[in-house]
């Protein structure tokens, strides 16, 4: 029996009563958010939520690399596609057309199926992570109690693929970059999971909804305050170890055109091109609006007063600015070479992320049940007392490494530079 | 709950025909003109010179353990983090302890040059 929709009382309502109704709609009871009784309904009602996330986030990551090549371009000083519809804004479905044309050549020396499956497999981890993102109180396709595991660990599942992708393609340069992408992916992981044990620490919970509650005015959880106020290094790391995992610059060696071709995926043409571009755009975009989730406090707003605006709205804003300092790195920023970047990962992350842990597990045991404001200076003095360890550390490094270089390039510098006063006096 | 479950294993059956789908467009849309030069292996233009599967580093092998060393534990922070505020102050100092010794385990590995990309 259908129920009438509820008229909204003020604009955040409309969300409630629109998940309410769509449940009622499918199990013939009073709308409540989550409730559905009959396995029919269940069913009915995931395949509906999952065809609502995959039109959404299809349409984001086609509008996301339109974004991309707009902001790089205007950060290059040029104006990026304009000519396909206005503003260039038909270019994404023009780009989707020419790899839907494009001839699909398979080497003859490919394993075929490792080959075909690794195209085929290296999207459903990019999309089955946005099933715990959540775009507003009601609107989280699923809100598993461990949530916050279960994203990063269908990440991880994303890495096989890509190993088969390069294997399977029976190419000496698509085999070492497949390795090298291996390699930095699941160097890249523990940083990535190691930087968000502080958040988990003061939120309790691994649901995304619980982290959420944790964080704002709206909410009765420890802190109250936005988790990147708390963990500043946290977040850092979390987006320096994102960014290599998504393999985009500065850590985008595995695929980088001048470096190795294209790496793993050089012998792939057409379609199956494009589900790797696919799948690196949906990563970018759930990786994202998971860090807004665990650190920008999600669908909160950041004062109480301005509750009135819709929680998704809050949402999409953080995730969309997440997707823009990833853009701005990547427009910025010069490659790592290979070696650097393990080096930077495990000798530089890894560090860091351990200290970070332990210094905010110690304050949380401190300050555990005091104020907010009182729990925010606390957090803010070890902070900053981490940050100054880390730069005198990095200095110490450098005129470390400055000393070592004047036994050997300094007497050849100043001959030079003598030579050159005497030609110009 | 049960029915979050069944739709993470939906969302993966339809997330698996997403790339089938495109696929079978793509074969019903694009040409196929095989030709021997064009589905050969790519070497920047060259000849291919022995065969594909060549004999890789030890360093992967090398990373890889490392990474599983520090996945389990991992594995052992998240459930000590997520039950954190109801344990005593000595559950800090046990896990400090498990830290360092895992961080005595990455800075023996450094010395011993096992996180060298060469």
């Amino acid at each position: 029996m259908l129920h009438a929709l509820p008229l909204a009382e003020s604009l955040a309502e409309t969300t409630t009563s629109l998940s309410g109704w769509l449940t009622g709609l499918f199990s013939g009871t009073a709308p409540e958010p989550g409730a559905s009784s009959s396995a029919a309904g269940i069913i009915v009602a995931s395949i509906l939520k999952a065809t609502v996330i995959v039109l959404i986030v299809q349409i984001g990551m086609l509008y996301a690399t339109w974004g991309e090549r707009k902001i790089i371009g205007r950060m290059q000083d040029r104006l990026g596609p304009n000519r396909v519809g206005l503003f260039g804004l038909a270019q994404p479905f023009a780009d989707m057309i020419k790899m839907l044309t494009k001839e699909d050549i398979t080497p003859t020396a490919a394993h075929k199926w490792v080959y075909n499956l690794g195209a085929i497999l290296v999207v459903p981890p990019a999309i089955i992570g946005f099933a715990v993102v959540a775009l507003d109180r009601n609107l989280i396709a699923a809100d598993l109690s461990i949530g916050a595991l279960f994203f990063f660990a269908i990440g991880s599942t994303a890495v096989m693929p890509i190993f088969m992708a390069g294997w399977g393609s029976r190419n000496k340069y698509a085999l070492l970059g497949a390795m090298r992408a291996v390699a930095q992916v699941v160097s890249y992981e523990i940083p990535q999971v190691l930087s968000i044990v502080g958040v988990l620490l003061l939120a309790g919970t691994l649901s995304m909804n619980g982290l959420i509650h944790s964080q704002g005015p709206i909410g009765d959880a420890f802190p109250g305050v936005w988790f990147i106020l708390l963990q500043p290094i946290g977040f850092v790391i979390f987006l320096l170890a994102t960014t290599a995992e998504i393999e985009r610059t500065p850590f985008d060696i595995p695929e980088a055109e001048s470096e190795i071709i294209a790496g793993y995926h050089t012998e792939y043409a057409g379609i199956k091109f494009g589900l790797f571009y696919l799948a690196l755009y949906f990563v970018t975009i759930s990786a994202s609006a998971v860090g807004a989730i665990l650190f920008l406090g999600g669908w909160q707003p950041p004062f109480a007063f301005l509750a009135g605006i819709p929680g998704w709205i809050w949402m999409t804003a953080k995730t969309l600015a997440l997707v823009f300092v990833f853009m701005w790195l990547r427009g910025t920023l010069p490659r790592l070479r290979v070696d650097q970047l393990m080096a930077f990962a495990w000798k530089v992350l890894v560090p860091i992320s351990l200290v970070n842990l332990m210094v905010t597990g110690l304050l949380a045991k401190l300050v555990a049940g005091r104020a907010p404001l009182m729990v925010f200076g606390a957090f803010t003095v070890a902070n900053v007392a981490m940050v100054a360890l880390l730069i005198w550390l990095v200095a110490g490094w450098r005129r470390f490494n400055a000393a070592r270089q004047i036994t050997f390039e300094r007497p050849a510098v100043q001959a030079v530079g003598a030579a050159l006063r005497r030609g110009a006096a | 709950m049960g029915e979050n479950w069944a739709f993470v294993a939906i969302l993966t059956v339809i997330a698996l025909t997403i790339p089938i789908l495109g696929i079978l467009a793509a074969m019903v849309l694009a040409p196929k003109r095989p030709g021997a030069i064009k589905n050969s292996t790519y070497e920047c233009g060259l000849e291919t010179v022995g065969d594909a599967w060549v004999q890789f580093k030890v360093q992967y092998y090398l990373y890889a353990l490392i990474f599983v060393l520090f996945d389990v534990e991992t594995v052992f922070l998240y459930p000590w983090a997520v039950a954190y505020q109801s344990l005593p102050l000595l559950a800090l100092f046990e896990m400090i302890i498990f830290l360092l010794i895992l961080g005595i385990g990455l800075v023996y590995a450094w010395r011993k040059g096992a996180l060298e990309w060469i």
